[in-house]
């Protein structure tokens, strides 16, 4: 075997990178997601092979023939047969520096749900417009879902630039059209790209024939943008829920001493926001005991420090009750600290066709803990063409609102503004254990919860 | 134009001079520099497909000198907003491999199925995902033993050494091993023989009626989105109704890292942590892991005939017929199933070092490649997810 291989020492360096695709229906995104895979060279001969057959039994291109590249991302039978996408997909592919998760979002019927799960997770989101067409509704609710998720980046690529014969004029007026839809979403400025995800203009290469846009291709742009863990890690304060207790009491592991580790007992989790480094002080939420990180253990080894998004089994100084449910946070002044509340103000992305009412009895599912809800109020509901609130008395599917939930047990909350993992939670429904919606704490929660406390004290 | 996108496109500049990066072959070139060469236009298809031409090889994806990551970083770093730039230039020391966030994501995913379901079990089959799914569950509970017994179901047509190497991994960590058997639904006349000779759609009724009567509510696999198009739609967990159906449009919506796994009784879970990895990613961390496989995943002379344009193995259930000449072959195994669907690859590669580089170049998946059972359709892995398999 020759040299270390190019392969192996870039690999070692690369990072992951989440990204989610949102458009509209027609305008391109199958073709989009398959160029960009294509061009990055993610795409093996049997998969082009058969793209290649379909596209010729289809007669895809006329006369000049080629690949019809949304073929790549030609889903599942069912899909086909009725013509639509139905699902999220997921797609993989890397360069030299970065290995990238691509969550493949399809553009309607149920486009916020599967926006929203698409850009829970997304360091970007890649909002993709017609050029002939340009800033419509639906790309508001894209750049609208993407701000309230609080995506770190968004990437808008006007497709479809050789309909319109690489017009810097069309590109300026879409420009404008989104700058000022930004600005009245409060989102961002987005990077906007000119792409045609048919001729591969700007997709992985850029563009000889859009001379007047001096910008990286979307491939590059991705390649380039910091993930959100970069932008995060090392400002936020520790936060850790705790998954499960690990106490072997005899049954260890084959190779390790039974009594050396009989009285062992670790906390596992994921790291999901900050640092901790043995030594540190930390709050045991909701009970509020304070106690010191003894040790940070990995599969045998011994850490000094873990980050987020690190799985790892903290050991404690004192001997206190601690569950699965348990949050661990950077001790510190109370205004630092998640504050166990039973009254959760929040956001809610509803995404089940089942509405909301008020006082429906809900589960509310925060880090690792379960707990059951009732709404007492619905305060109101976003218009996503205005993005202005309206009085509500209930939400639909597709509707982002705010509500006031009662909680049978307080959560120790995180504004999501802050924290995107300890201040979102799942709403789920009791009798048939599904997903009702995605809930993001509001930053206003505390002072809410207050003036409510208030209102029962009295 | 932003200022954004102009000091960007400097530091793009800037990342690419500095960081050559050797393609596939070696040559050194930058992959964007490189991949501006096809200036998008479409490689003609027949020429893809009839093998690795110079372009196919050229802008690997994943080639880049030893300095180009950290150099392309800084680059990045001037690129960006201020506001961004500090806070990337101070978390250089708190960032994982792609690879470690993978680990993380996994032994998140199963610690929790484990917190919250009652009786977890691990689908295990000697195959290297599995196992690559065992290592990761002796991680994530640490000093502690995995805390769920495994479960095989055996088609009658597994590789001899693959069984072997199933009963010695469970003896060495001591946990309990549940098999479902094929052979005996087809000794009762329960299944019945297909007329391919293919036992692994067979695999369902057992597997469903072994989770039923040991009450398995979670189900571990370790099935990964980039093996096909049906399982690029899986979610992380899936729930199956009483015939263990997979039902994708009606799937829960998955967020953040919370998952849901409430289900009703007859109800259970399948559970896939290792979803988002990638061959290539589970290649390279059983190398770095130093993960033992059974010897047929390496480079191995063996008595294979060649038919549906795969190296089958001569063995008690696959035998040539008259027009199929048996020779030995150097081979190797990317996915280890039931004999009779299992193709072999030529290979020389015989360490695992030799492997990831082997896949790194591969022009083919690995089920296109070698699963005769996925070539019955476009939809086979479709229907088989329908019908209850994992």
């Amino acid at each position: 075997m020759s040299t270390p291989t190019a392969v192996e020492t870039a690999l070692e360096h690369s990072t992951l990178f989440r990204f989610a695709t949102a458009g509209s229906v027609d305008d391109g995104k199958s073709t989009l997601v398959g160029r960009l895979l294509h061009d990055s060279k993610s795409v093996l001969a049997d998969q082009l092979d058969a793209v290649a057959r379909t596209s010729a039994e289809r007669g895809f291109g006329g006369e000049r023939g080629g690949l019809d590249l949304a073929l790549l991302t030609d889903g599942l039978r069912a899909e086909r047969e009725q013509g639509i996408t139905i699902d999220v997909a997921y797609r993989y592919f890397a360069t030299a520096n970065r290995t990238f998760i691509l969550a493949d979002t399809p553009g309607h019927v149920q486009y916020t749900k599967n926006t929203v799960t698409g850009a829970s997770t997304a360091d970007a989101v890649v909002v993709l417009i017609d050029a002939r067409k340009g800033v419509l509704e639906q790309t508001r609710r894209h750049l609208a879902v993407a701000r309230l998720l609080r995506v770190a980046h968004i990437i808008v690529a006007v497709n479809k630039i050789d309909l319109v014969d690489y017009s810097e004029a069309v590109f300026r007026d879409v420009e404008a059209q989104l700058k000022q839809a930004a600005r009245e979403l409060k989102v961002d400025e987005p990077a906007i790209i000119p792409v045609s995800a048919l001729e591969g203009d700007n997709v992985v290469d850029r563009s000889e024939k859009t001379p007047w846009y001096g910008g990286p291709s979307l491939l590059e742009t991705l390649e380039q943008l910091p993930a959100l863990a970069d932008l995060e890690t090392d400002v936020e304060a520790f936060r850790f829920p705790v998954q499960t207790v690990i106490r072997p009491q005899g049954a260890v592991a084959p190779g390790l001493d039974a009594d050396t580790y009989r009285d062992y007992r670790g906390y596992a989790g994921q790291v999901a926001a900050g640092s901790i480094r043995v030594g540190d002080a930390v709050t045991v939420q909701p009970a509020g005991r304070v106690t010191t990180v003894t040790g940070i253990d990995f599969a045998g080894q011994e850490l000094d420090e873990a980050f987020a998004p690190q799985s790892v089994v903290l050991r404690l100084a004192d001997d206190i009750d601690i569950a699965r449910g348990d949050l661990l946070a950077e001790a510190g002044p109370a205004a630092s600290l998640p504050q166990p509340t039973q009254d959760l103000y929040a956001a809610l992305c509803w995404l089940s066709p089942k509405p909301l009412k008020e006082g429906s009895r809900l589960l509310i599912k925060h880090g690792s803990r379960t707990v059951q809800g009732l709404v007492r109020q619905v305060i109101n509901k976003l218009d996503l063409a205005t993005f202005a609130d309206q009085p509500a008395s209930g939400l639909e599917l597709n509707d982002i609102g705010t509500v006031h939930i009662r909680l049978a047990a307080a959560l120790p909350v995180d504004n999501y503004i802050n924290f995107r993992r300890t201040g979102a939670f799942l709403v789920i429904d009791p009798s048939d254990g599904n997903t009702l919606a995605a809930g993001l704490v509001e930053s206003d929660h505390l002072e809410l919860a207050a003036r409510e406390d208030e209102r029962y004290d009295i | 134009m932003s200022s954004y996108t102009n000091t960007y496109e400097v530091a793009v500049g800037a990342a690419s001079d500095a960081a050559p990066a050797p393609s596939r072959d070696g040559n050194a070139a930058s992959s964007i520099a490189s991949r501006s060469d096809s200036g998008g236009s479409l490689p003609n298809a027949r020429e893809l497909a009839s093998g690795p031409s110079a372009d196919t090889l050229d802008a690997t994806p994943w080639a880049a000198s030893d300095a180009a990551p950290r150099v392309a970083h800084q680059g990045a770093a001037s690129a960006v907003p201020a506001r961004q730039s500090a806070h990337l230039a101070a978390s250089a020391q708190h960032r994982l491999s792609s690879l470690d966030a993978l680990e993380s994501e996994a032994i998140h995913i199963i610690r929790e199925v484990v917190a919250e379901f009652e009786r977890p079990a691990l689908l295990f089959s000697g195959g290297k995902d599995s196992v690559v799914m065992l290592h990761l569950a002796t991680k994530a509970f640490w000093p502690g033993k995995v805390p769920f017994p495994v479960l095989h179901v055996d088609t009658g047509h597994n590789f001899p050494e693959v069984l072997e190497f199933r009963d010695r991994t469970v003896e060495r960590l001591g946990i309990r091993l549940v098999v479902g058997s094929v052979q005996e639904y087809i000794d009762r006349g329960e299944l019945s023989e297909r007329t391919d000779g293919t036992r692994n759609p067979l695999q369902t009724v057992p597997l469903l009626d072994t989770i039923n009567a040991n009450r398995f509510d979670a189900v571990f696999g370790g099935g990964r989105r980039d093996e096909d198009k049906a399982r690029a739609k899986e979610r992380i967990l899936s729930l199956r109704d009483e015939f263990g159906q997979w039902d994708p449009r009606n799937q829960r919506p998955e967020l953040w890292n919370l998952y849901n796994g409430r289900h009703t009784v007859g109800q259970h879970v399948r559970a896939f942590p290792i979803s988002n990895w990638t061959e290539l990613d589970v290649w390279r961390y059983i190398e770095r892991e130093n993960i033992e496989l059974p010897g047929l995943y390496y480079a191995h002379p063996r008595e294979v005939f060649r038919r549906d344009g795969m190296w089958r193995a001569v063995g008690e259930v696959s035998q040539p017929t008259e027009k199929e000449t048996v020779e030995t072959r150097t081979v190797r195994y990317r996915t280890v199933g039931d004999m009779s669907c299992t193709g072999a690859v030529e290979s020389d590669a015989a360490t695992v070092a030799e492997v990831v580089r082997e896949v790194a170049l591969s022009t083919l998946t690995e089920r296109g490649a070698t699963r005769a059972d996925d070539r019955i359709s476009e939809a086979a892995m479709e229907d088989r997810k329908k019908d209850g398999y994992f």
